[in-house]
């Protein structure tokens, strides 16, 4: 929400004094840093998961995120037209919130499917409430729960990644292969499979979302966010610190009943979502302490949903409920003014 | 025991929250959720009158309505219970919290009229509970209304400088957000 400060100087000379002295409205200070090259900062650290995408699901992954560039685009473009507001496409959030959006879809789902949820996203997640910097929710997440209640079917049908070893595939009579994502697998029900090794979890040869399941290019992309400052370490830390505490503590309690956190912290999207969801600026609390209870949150919640309910993955659920907890959270947890007690 | 009371607790209160699971007691939910402050207040009130009047209504119903066989008599004397519960609280509220009886207003007689404490009552009766299960059941479901109401009025006082669409704003925009928020809670879900 801070994040706009930071346009040009509006630039209205009020007058000039002798000798050419301008004087000029506040704000005097203003930072190179703005809304789009925030936004640039996030597209760009996505790209290795982008490609990670391409090698394990080929050309479906170039599919969604088209169509959800498509989708998103032509929302916001549609609802700034009707409401006679200026085009906001060039901050690039809505490319952000495409990209975020595809990730986290599975790579088969049907075109009708993901045009929708990328309209979702950016109508009811975004620009019902005003457009970049009023959403409570993060719009990419809106439009994933959106079709998960709607599609429940289709968002849980999983096909393997590529270059998957075993018996060969007879290329020319199936398309795809389904195949249960890592944590499916772990649920009470689910016929007894070997687990994949931790190692091909964190390389991403796994079935899931398509951006989701190379933890390794997932992390590159965080180091250049955290490198860049885009993103600070708080909210990171407190959803894996929280979510991976409580995985410990769950197999340490009961070990044949839950998988340990080393699997946790590879299988789904817990690393996607601790740095590239969570982290948006607009949906979490803004002091620092209130940053870390949201992450924190987040770990646990979505740990809870793993280990007792139904659906497999807590991701996204956890992140909505804490958006929807953030304006409490940063009210509840106003940082001391220097100098003087926090409530007057 | 110790388990099922937890687990009593936590599906009232959340997996099966009253407004994002069976959207009931909408109308306070949308008519005070304005302010945080006011919100916790009627998210208590709703509490202890959920409370007694699961209480009372188990009590009336399967001690003496049963007995006497005027079972098809339930939902008037659950109504007379839930009035009077409101009552209590009302003269409470007026005598101690006078401000807060103020902004209230009309929302606190029409507790009386919250389908969430009849749904409730009836609920407690459905899932044939025992004394200690209703008491918990109650309460978890109380606090759970004021988790949902105290969530939305967070939310509702961040939107008062939000540009929403003019079509959306007030009512609209709540909803909009009760209908995110429950989409969120459908994670909570539990096969049994």
């Amino acid at each position: 929400m801070s994040v706009d400060t930071a346009k040009e100087p509006q630039g209205d000379v009020v007058s000039s004094g002798p000798g050419g002295l301008e004087v000029q409205p506040a704000p005097h200070l203003t930072d190179p840093i703005t809304t789009r090259r925030l936004m640039l900062d996030v597209i760009i650290a996505l790209i290795p998961a982008f490609l990670a995408s391409l090698v394990f699901f080929q050309w479906n992954s170039l599919r969604v995120l088209a169509l959800c560039l498509i989708g998103c685009l032509a929302t916001e473009y549609l609802f700034n037209r009707v409401r006679n507001k200026p085009n906001s496409l060039s901050d690039l959030s809505a490319v952000v919130t495409a990209i975020i959006l595809a990730f986290s879809l599975p790579p088969t789902l049907p075109w009708f499917a993901v045009l929708m949820g990328a309209i979702v996203a950016i109508a009811l997640g975004k620009m019902f409430f005003g457009g970049l910097g009023q959403n409570i929710f993060n719009p990419a997440m809106v439009g994933r729960a959106f079709l998960m209640v709607t599609f429940a079917s289709l968002m849980t049908t999983w096909v393997a990644p590529a270059a998957e070893p075993g018996p060969p595939v007879p290329t020319d009579r199936v398309e795809a292969v389904t195949a249960a994502t890592p944590l499916a697998q772990i649920k009470p029900g689910d016929p007894e499979r070997p687990l994949p090794e931790t190692w091909r979890l964190f390389v991403g040869r796994t079935a899931g979302s398509l951006g989701e399941t190379s933890v390794i290019a997932l992390l590159i992309g965080a180091a250049y966010l955290l490198i860049r400052r885009t993103i600070d370490w708080t909210i990171p830390f407190g959803m894996l610190g929280a979510a991976l505490a409580f995985a410990a503590i769950a197999y340490l309690a009961a070990p044949g009943k839950f998988a340990n956190p080393m699997f946790h912290l590879g299988a789904g999207s817990l690393v996607f979502g601790a740095f590239l969801i969570a982290t948006d600026l607009v949906t979490s609390p803004l002091s620092k302490s209130g940053r870390v209870v949201f992450g924190a949150g987040c770990g646990v919640l979505t740990m809870v949903i793993r280990q007792f309910g139904t659906y497999p993955e807590g991701v996204m659920f956890s992140i909505l409920m804490m958006n929807a907890l953030a304006p409490l959270i940063g009210r509840w947890m106003r940082p001391t003014p220097l100098g003087g007690k926090a409530r007057g | 025991m110790t388990a099922e009371l937890i687990f009593i607790f936590l599906t009232a209160a959340i997996i099966n929250n009253f407004v994002f699971k069976y959207f009931l007691g909408i109308c306070p939910f949308l008519g005070v959720s304005r302010r945080v402050d006011m919100a916790v207040g009627m998210g208590f009130a709703v509490t202890f009158v959920m409370t007694v009047a699961g209480v009372l209504t188990w009590i009336v119903y399967d001690l003496v309505l049963t007995r006497i066989g005027l079972e098809f008599l339930q939902y008037i004397t659950f109504i007379l219970i839930i009035a009077g519960a409101v009552q209590l609280v009302e003269m409470y509220i007026r005598k101690f919290f006078p401000s807060l009886y103020e902004s209230f207003g009309i929302f606190l007689p029409m507790i009386t009229t919250n389908c969430a404490i009849l749904g409730a009552c009836l609920f407690i009766q459905k899932f044939e509970y025992g004394f200690v299960q209703t008491l918990v059941f109650s309460i978890g479901a109380g606090l759970g209304f004021a988790l949902a109401i105290t969530i939305m009025a967070g939310i509702r006082e961040e939107l008062d400088f939000a540009d929403v669409p003019k079509p959306f704003r007030g009512p609209g925009i709540t909803l909009l957000t009760a209908a995110i928020l429950a989409m969120a809670f459908s994670g909570f879900l539990i096969k049994r």
